[in-house]
């Protein structure tokens, strides 16, 4: 029981909820809440954290009702550590290489590291693609839409 | 009420023709079609890509621009799905059905001629329904008081979160997750800063484009790399001759449109049932009044024409609410509210009276835009057939790089580029446990309204919590949203035969 239960999507979406909602609600209570008439800034979260705990415990509860769907599964088929990876990695390497070195770096790495999450891609094919949307991308922005952010900058 | 709609309107038209916003709704029209042939990017991504861009210009530009991209991508997700089969747009979902049979009879292009018409009958069916519709909606919707607006603001959001794809419950979950993301920030009233866990970027709330491109953008990124399949373009050699439909496909499709336009204006008006559940609804009709519902699937030129003409003029439709009484029916039409805000225009039944010139030039730039679209599609179609043939590869590295510098140019900070980050990362492991992002922007949007207008109706009653029930009209809304949850638990417990039936597998998705 409690072995297929580990496996339902409902089971971690009730569960997460759940816990969401009891987090709002005991951190709201940190605020003022005042009365109904003059409601301080706790009360709102207040509500809507109850609100979300009842939820979630629904939505666990439809976790326990439902049989295991045969082919349930929390991770996709077709894991894409890598892929993930790189989507991250870009915008993360993009406020790294920003804050150091400029416009035209956080871009070409945005593009270069996230590029390389696709299967097809390659070294080679991801760093043109990088030098392609660096090009346009920072005469654009820096020169066009004069964005307060440095083409080229040392940071450190 | 007709002359003065009609001078309104020629106000609007003098609005929408000036140069400037002329352009921004070419730019607009424009940029939504392209992408909308473009497999794996959506009219939201795009909108909310576009976004910061858009603060530098006037607001009646920037609206019409935003809007651009909304409706114009419907017209070019309908290529995509015609030709190749692809619903990456799910109003278009049902297109494929009768679409690609057609395409591989050699009647794509037929099909393609009958979508810009229907298309053309459906919004312009949408904007009339707006001229006439929108000012009536105002001179109610101006009587109302606090009480009245948040029961109708929580109509609005019970029908966005449990009507839209996926499982009611989930779906009020992430309104609830919106609302609460909407609370960061300081308090309206008191200045206290709330679940702001002590980082001063966090005291003037979560900014809109992190939260849409990290939702829109980075998690259906996450959710899409490496799973597009490589187009077939084998059918998608369709020349500018090849859109004239034949007249006997031309006879067939007028009735199969002017329905779907009706059932399209009348899902419009409901909140949270947009252009999907419309075209769905529009198909299923055709199939069961048509003469011949068996042949339905195999390439009908009226399962072309019905949906296509629902889903333009629910689109157009969905501007209703929106406009008239600052309540978003989805996630696109927050997003556009949200311009609005940022803007500095507060939404609100107050909205026509006081900014004439963003309504109706809005609604005349509807026109303008559609028969632009008419002019783009209808000589231009074997470029963006081409276009359906860039890669994803190229495209969603691209797309992440205009996804870092919008957000980081909304405030010059990069903090705000971690936000989307996390709120990607977030999104992404909620779309794996089966929740649908799009209600959270709307409880973003309606958020910090919805808690003013409490606070000030349980102020006005003496904390007396009844004031919903004891009020007519908002007696009325509290009782709509008890019957849209009682219907909910019904449908749940006994699924009526005709949505289990008629469910075209690309739906259940």
């Amino acid at each position: 029981m409690f072995d297929t239960l580990l496996h339902k999507r409902d089971f971690y979406a009730g569960g997460i909820m759940t816990l969401l909602g009891a987090g709002v609600t005991l951190n709201s209570m940190s605020y003022n809440t005042g009365t109904l008439m003059h409601m301080g800034p706790g009360m709102f979260p207040f509500i809507l954290g109850v609100t979300l705990t009842f939820i979630g415990v629904l939505i666990f509860g439809t976790a326990i009702v439902t049989p295991l769907e045969p082919d349930e599964h929390i991770l996709p088929r077709n894991k894409e550590w890598l892929g993930w990876f790189c989507i991250l990695a870009g915008p993360v390497l993009f406020i790294i290489m920003g804050h150091f070195f400029g416009m035209a770096a956080a871009t070409f790495f945005c593009v270069f590291v996230s590029a390389l999450g696709d299967r097809q891609s390659t070294w080679k094919s991801s760093a043109l693609l990088g030098l392609f949307i660096t090009i346009p991308g920072c005469l654009l922005f820096s020169y066009v839409l004069q964005l307060p952010f440095p083409l080229f900058r040392w940071g450190f | 009420m007709i002359s003065t709609a009609l001078t309104d309107l020629w106000y609007g038209f003098g609005v929408a023709l000036e140069p400037h916003n002329l352009m921004w709704c070419f730019i607009g029209v424009l940029v939504g079609n392209m992408v909308g042939v473009l497999p794996g990017m959506g009219p939201l991504a795009t909108i909310s890509i576009l976004l910061p861009l858009t603060f530098g210009i006037k607001p009646v530009g920037a609206i019409l621009m935003l809007s651009g991209v909304f409706y114009g991508a419907q017209y070019g997700g309908a290529i995509c799905s015609i030709l190749l089969n692809l619903p990456c747009h799910p109003p278009h979902a049902v297109t494929c059905l009768d679409g690609f049979p057609l395409t591989k009879k050699g009647r794509g292009g037929a099909a393609l001629g009958i979508t810009v018409i229907s298309s053309f009958v459906g919004a312009s069916w949408g904007i009339t329904e707006m001229i006439f519709l929108s000012p009536v909606l105002v001179t109610v919707a101006l009587k109302f008081g606090p009480a009245e607006i948040c029961s109708l603001m929580l109509l609005g959001l019970l029908a966005g979160s449990t009507l839209a794809r996926g499982s009611p419950l989930k779906g009020v979950a992430m309104t609830l997750c919106g609302l609460l993301l909407g609370i960061v920030g300081s308090d309206i009233e008191t200045g206290t800063p709330r679940f702001t866990f002590g980082i001063p970027n966090l005291f003037d709330g979560v900014e809109i484009v992190a939260i849409a491109l990290g939702l829109f953008g980075i998690a259906e990124f996450m959710k899409s790399v490496n799973q597009l399949s490589e187009v077939d373009t084998k059918y998608t050699n369709v020349k500018f001759k090849d859109l004239r439909p034949t007249k006997d496909e031309l006879r067939r499709s007028w009735g199969a449109m002017f329905r779907g336009t009706i059932i399209g204006s009348l899902c419009a008006l409901i909140p949270g049932t947009g252009p999907t559940i419309a075209s769905f609804i529009s198909y299923a009709t055709e199939k069961k009044i048509s003469k011949t519902p068996e042949l339905f699937g195999t390439g009908m030129i009226e399962g072309v024409a019905c949906p296509e003409a629902s889903t333009h003029s629910s689109v157009q439709g969905d501007f209703i609410p929106t406009m008239s009484l600052g309540i978003p029916g989805d996630a696109v039409m927050a997003l556009i509210l949200g311009a609005l805000m940022i803007q500095g225009i507060v939404p609100g039944p107050q909205l026509i009276s006081e900014h004439p010139d963003i309504f109706w030039g809005l609604v005349a730039s509807f026109w303008i835009g559609n028969i632009m679209l008419v002019v783009l599609n209808v000589p231009m179609i074997g470029l963006w057939v081409k276009l359906l043939t860039i890669p994803y590869r190229y495209l969603y590295p691209s797309a992440l790089f205009f996804v870092c510098i919008g957000v980081y140019s909304t405030n010059n900070d990069m903090f705000q580029v971690g936000e989307t980050i996390i709120i990607g990362l977030v999104g992404y492991l909620l779309l794996l446990l089966d929740f649908h992002p799009a209600p959270v922007l709307l409880g973003f949007v309606l958020g910090p309204r919805f808690e003013e207008n409490f606070r000030r109706a349980m102020l006005i009653s003496r904390g007396d919590a009844l004031v919903f029930i004891k009020h007519p009209i908002s007696a009325v809304f509290v009782g709509l949203c008890v019957l849209l949850i009682v219907g909910q638990i019904y449908v749940r417990l006994r699924p009526p035969k005709v949505l289990a039936e008629n469910l075209p597998p690309v739906m259940a998705e």
